[in-house]
This record gives structure tokens, C-alpha cells and sequence, in this order.
């Protein structure tokens, strides 16, 4: 992976709508040779996903809760963590699956409509899997940053309008 | 009672021109919606480890004075930050002043060295108090034009063209401020025997040393003949972004430095402690972030002088600092008419090339410090006001 590629990249995680002819710019590239570059990362599965990062917060008409969970489980013979983790995983409400070290194996981010539907998931889905030993459910109060992105940001410039 | 009180002020303080620049800060800010590209200083704030380190100072009570020269620590570690990043010998404890900004240093500098009727070389399109500084240390400010066709490098013709029986110093800074040149090691040295065969002093402001986007820097002070000859000054403002900090420093010959640091003693007394302790973070783990910043500068760099020459203001690579300096020519008007009306007509503030000194005029100063989306903006706006003002 080369350098230009890299800064390609780090530009596209902090903004995936920045025009093309300004990415090539940044970099000093052609269009082509950055269109190229990119559509290259996504065949390679490097960039998987332009998503956005949104306060629901600050909507109205869709409220949902989320949770992690530690989840404790027994690892396989030949297939080791991947293949509970694939299982858990494959639940569309489940946002998010890291193998952690520590205290506990798999943390799970869920998000569902209620905390009943969410605690629904706990106890029938999850808890219910083979290899799951235990689980711990910590319901999200607030996001404050996620992403890298600071969700109530005073995002004004205190510099003054013109300085030497 | 206004005339009444007038007569009090001196002479020097009131045949002192006000800064061109602040015209434009007070039409600017009294607008709305105005993007401004006229900023000098990062947009960046501070590093978080730094502000947490100014929060612990104050939590462990160091708010008293520092010793005059600035904190012992901070002067070795400045000491090895000179060796490591510049390959500069610096001593921290007899060589090392820390001032308020590296404005301070400049007029410590300028009021150590200079006697009455001395001159000095500014080297101009340049920031614009050293000529100031100059004038308030009762020496005599000499423009030394840099043009466009040398990449607003300096260039032994124009040197020697610039010196007379009187001069006695020259004030350098590369990176510039406006005009982001920088000059390389074998470009410094093409010019370091003229000013060694006119036994001059040199002040180097190197405060835009970190921020070189092509090569990297090479201070003067590193030539054989110059470094005894040679006051340098730099700072945190802009490699660390913290400008509002107030924290610049002095290096140079022993002898010259304690000349500056009895003044400094009787009229500064110390830089701020709290801004210190700040450094003292920064330095020892602030390198990450300074290549973050440095990057995102070169990549908006990059976007911005690539565009303005599309758009048909042709404009130089600038080597360091974050300051595009175009040519506004193609439009016919000069650069305080162009700035004002960009200003009303598309609000976009940009500092006129005039307020630069000498080799000013037909260019504005356009600062890159500021979001990529901005800039993206600010270039839409810019090309409409031209297209309109093109001339035929």
C-alpha cells in the first residue's frame, strides 16, 4: 500500500462526499488515477462502506435504544471464535461484533426499537446460542463521540476574521 | 480634548502607520456569511494533550513567575528539539530565551542589537511588523524586493543592490509569511558570503519551520560562518497551533542573547508559565500531531494553488507556511480594490499583497488554514468575482 493510497483513504474516512476532482487535487493525482485507485480498494474490500454518521437525537418520529453486550463465550476447536461470532453477527439488529481481550470474549452492539425488543434479543437469541456462557447488557444513554465525531460540537471558529 | 491629549503621544508612536491589515478585520467581521481566507494562524485548536497539560500546571500551583529566561526544562528540551529536528547546537542554559510569541523575540532582538541611524534588511513581500520593530528600535527599515519570476527567494543581485555602508543586519524568514517561499540549503549558501563579506547580523524567523511541504527545512544557522553570526527565532504558534498561547523563543551567540535577555528581564520578566508547561507537552509528545496538521496543510495546499491557477490567477507552489500568494494582475485591479470587492461582492476575505511591503502590490495573501469545505467554497466564489472582473 503505497502512500498516496493511504492518504486517499484517510481523506474518504473523514468525508466520503469530498468531490473527486478535489480529492485528486489533495493528492496531486489525476481524476482518473484516483477513480481508479478507489474502485481498486473497494474490489479489494479495503473501503467497505460509505456510511453517514447521524444524531438520531435530534429526530423526531424514529426512536430506537442500543446496547452493548459482553458477551462470554466458548471457543471451537478449529474455528475458534469466528464461527459463534458469524452467528451473532448475522442477526440484522446487531450493529457491531468485536473480539475483545479482557474479562469477557465478544462485545455486541444492538440496536433495536424498544428495550423490551432488545431485551427480547438478549434472552431468546443470544443467551440461547450454544456457546454463549453469560451476558451483560449495558443500555447507551447518550453519545456524546462517535467515529471520531463529536456529536454536540461547538463547531464556530474563535479565531478573529483577519490576522497578520 | 482629543487634540489636548494627542500632544502627549510621541513622535515615534504617532508617525507609526497602522497596520494595513486591520481595515479588512473591520469590514470583514461587521459581514456575514463571509468565508475568510485571511487568517494567519492554524485552524486547528491546540493538541488536547497540550490544554491538559496547561490544566495540570495550574492543578499543581505553578502560577508564579518562571526564571526569566523561561523553565530550565523547557530550554533543554527546545536544546534537543533543535539538535533533533534542525541539527542546531543550541545551549539551554546560556542560549535560550522563551518570549511572548516570537513577536517578543524580533523586538528584543531588534532593540539589543541596533543603534540609532543602523539599517536593516527586511526581506519584503514579509510579515508586517518587522518593520515596525525596526523603526521602534531607532534603526532605518531597507526594503529588499523579492519577485514572483525567484519564487520570492532572495537572491545575491538583490542582496548586495540592498546594502549600504550603514547596514547592519538583515531579517530573514523562510518559510514566508506571505508568500510561503522557502529557500534551500544551496540557495541560502549562494547568498551567506555576501553577507559574511558585509560582516552583517542575521535574524532568522523561522517560526514556519515545521510547516515545509516538499523538502525539509534547513536553517541558516547551520552554515559554516553564519551560526555566530545568526539570531534565531521560532516558536509554537503555528507548528503546534498554539498561537493564542503566546510562546516564542530566541537562540543565537551567547554574548548577543544576554544582551536581550537584560532587557527582557526588566520588561517582560518571563513568558507565561502556564503557556510553558503547554510546550513542554508539546514538544515531548506533540510530533504526531504536527504531522497530521502538517498534511492536511499540504493537501489543502495542493487544492487551492492548483485551483487558483485554473481559474486563472496564477499563483507559485509555495514550499511552507499556509499562505497562497496569487497573482490578481489578470483582473487589472490592485490588490486593495480587489480585496474589498471580493469582499462585498462574494465574501471572501483575503489580505491585500500592498500591506506586505515592497513587491506586494498585484497579489493577495490567501491563508489555507482552514476547512478543506471552505476553501472548496471560497474558490467558487473567487472564480465567479474574476470571471466577472476579467479583463478583456
Amino acid at each position: 500500500m503505497n502512500e498516496k493510497e493511504i492518504e486517499i483513504l484517510e481523506i474518504l474516512e473523514e468525508n466520503a462526499r469530498i468531490p473527486m476532482d478535489v480529492l485528486a487535487d489533495m493528492v496531486e493525482l489525476s481524476v482518473e488515477e484516483v477513480e481508479k485507485t478507489i474502485k481498486r480498494l473497494e474490489e479489494q474490500n479495503i473501503i467497505l462502506n460509505y456510511s453517514s454518521v447521524i444524531n438520531w437525537d435530534k429526530t423526531s418520529g424514529k426512536d430506537g435504544v442500543a446496547a452493548m453486550i459482553d458477551v462470554k463465550v466458548t471457543p471451537k476447536r478449529e474455528v475458534g471464535f469466528d464461527e459463534i461470532a458469524e452467528r451473532i453477527y448475522r442477526f440484522p439488529e446487531v450493529k457491531a461484533v468485536y473480539l475483545m481481550s479482557g474479562a469477557f470474549d465478544l462485545s455486541v452492539q444492538i440496536e433495536g426499537k424498544t428495550m423490551k425488543e432488545v431485551a427480547f434479543f438478549v434472552s431468546n437469541k443470544l443467551s440461547t446460542l450454544d456457546s454463549v456462557l453469560s451476558t451483560t447488557t449495558h443500555f447507551l444513554l447518550k453519545k456524546y463521540k462517535h467515529d471520531g465525531v463529536i456529536f454536540e460540537p461547538e463547531q464556530k471558529d474563535k479565531r478573529i476574521v483577519v490576522s497578520p | 480634548m482629543k487634540h489636548v491629549q494627542q500632544q502627549y503621544i510621541s513622535k515615534t508612536a504617532s508617525q507609526l502607520k497602522p497596520s494595513g491589515i486591520r481595515k479588512f478585520f473591520d469590514l470583514a467581521s461587521q459581514m456575514d456569511n463571509v468565508i475568510s481566507l485571511g487568517v494567519g494562524e492554524p485552524d486547528f485548536v491546540t493538541p488536547w494533550n497540550v490544554c491538559e497539560a496547561g490544566y495540570a500546571s495550574l492543578e499543581s500551583g505553578y502560577t508564579a513567575y518562571t526564571a526569566n529566561a523561561g523553565l530550565l526544562e523547557l530550554r533543554e528540551e527546545i536544546s534537543s528539539y533543535l539538535l533533533e529536528q534542525f541539527s542546531l547546537h543550541y545551549s539551554a542554559e546560556s542560549q535560550i530565551i522563551l518570549t511572548v510569541g516570537a513577536s517578543q523575540a524580533i523586538d528584543l532582538a531588534f532593540r539589543a542589537v541596533i543603534n540609532p541611524g543602523d539599517e536593516v534588511i527586511i526581506v519584503e513581500p514579509g510579515f508586517v511588523a518587522y518593520a515596525p520593530a525596526v523603526t521602534l528600535a531607532g534603526g532605518t527599515p531597507v526594503s529588499l524586493e523579492t519577485k514572483a519570476e525567484d519564487e520570492f527567494k532572495i537572491t545575491r543581485e538583490s542582496l548586495e543592490k540592498a546594502i549600504t555602508k550603514r547596514t547592519k543586519a538583515i531579517l530573514l524568514c523562510f518559510p514566508s509569511n506571505p508568500t510561503g517561499a522557502t529557500m534551500s540549503e544551496s540557495e541560502l549558501k549562494s547568498v551567506t558570503d555576501v553577507i559574511e563579506k558585509h560582516d552583517l547580523l542575521v535574524l532568522s524567523d523561522e517560526i514556519y519551520a515545521e510547516l515545509t511541504y516538499d523538502e525539509t527545512h534547513y536553517s541558516i544557522a547551520r552554515i559554516n560562518g553564519m551560526r555566530e553570526r545568526t539570531i534565531l527565532i521560532s516558536g509554537f504558534s503555528k507548528a503546534f497551533a498554539m498561537t493564542g498561547w503566546r510562546l516564542g523563543y530566541v537562540t543565537g551567540p551567547e554574548e548577543i542573547i544576554a544582551a536581550m535577555l537584560k532587557i527582557h528581564q526588566y520588561t517582560m520578566m518571563c513568558a507565561p508559565t502556564i503557556a510553558q508547561h503547554g510546550a513542554l507537552e508539546a514538544l515531548k509528545s506533540g510530533r504526531e500531531d504536527l504531522e497530521r496538521m502538517k498534511k492536511s496543510y499540504r493537501q489543502r495546499r495542493n487544492f487551492l494553488v492548483k485551483s487558483f491557477n485554473n481559474i486563472g490567477l496564477s499563483c507559485h507552489m509555495p514550499g511552507g507556511a499556509f499562505y497562497a500568494f496569487p497573482s490578481i494582475q489578470a483582473t487589472g485591479m490592485t490588490s486593495d480594490e480587489f480585496a474589498e470587492k471580493l469582499l462585498e461582492e462574494e465574501r471572501v476575505a483575503v489580505v491585500p499583497g500592498h500591506v506586505f511591503g515592497a513587491g506586494g502590490e498585484g497579489y493577495v495573501r490567501c491563508s489555507y488554514a482552514t476547512s478543506i469545505d471552505s476553501l472548496q467554497e471560497a474558490v467558487k466564489r473567487i472564480e465567479r468575482f474574476v470571471s466577472r472582473h476579467q479583463q478583456a
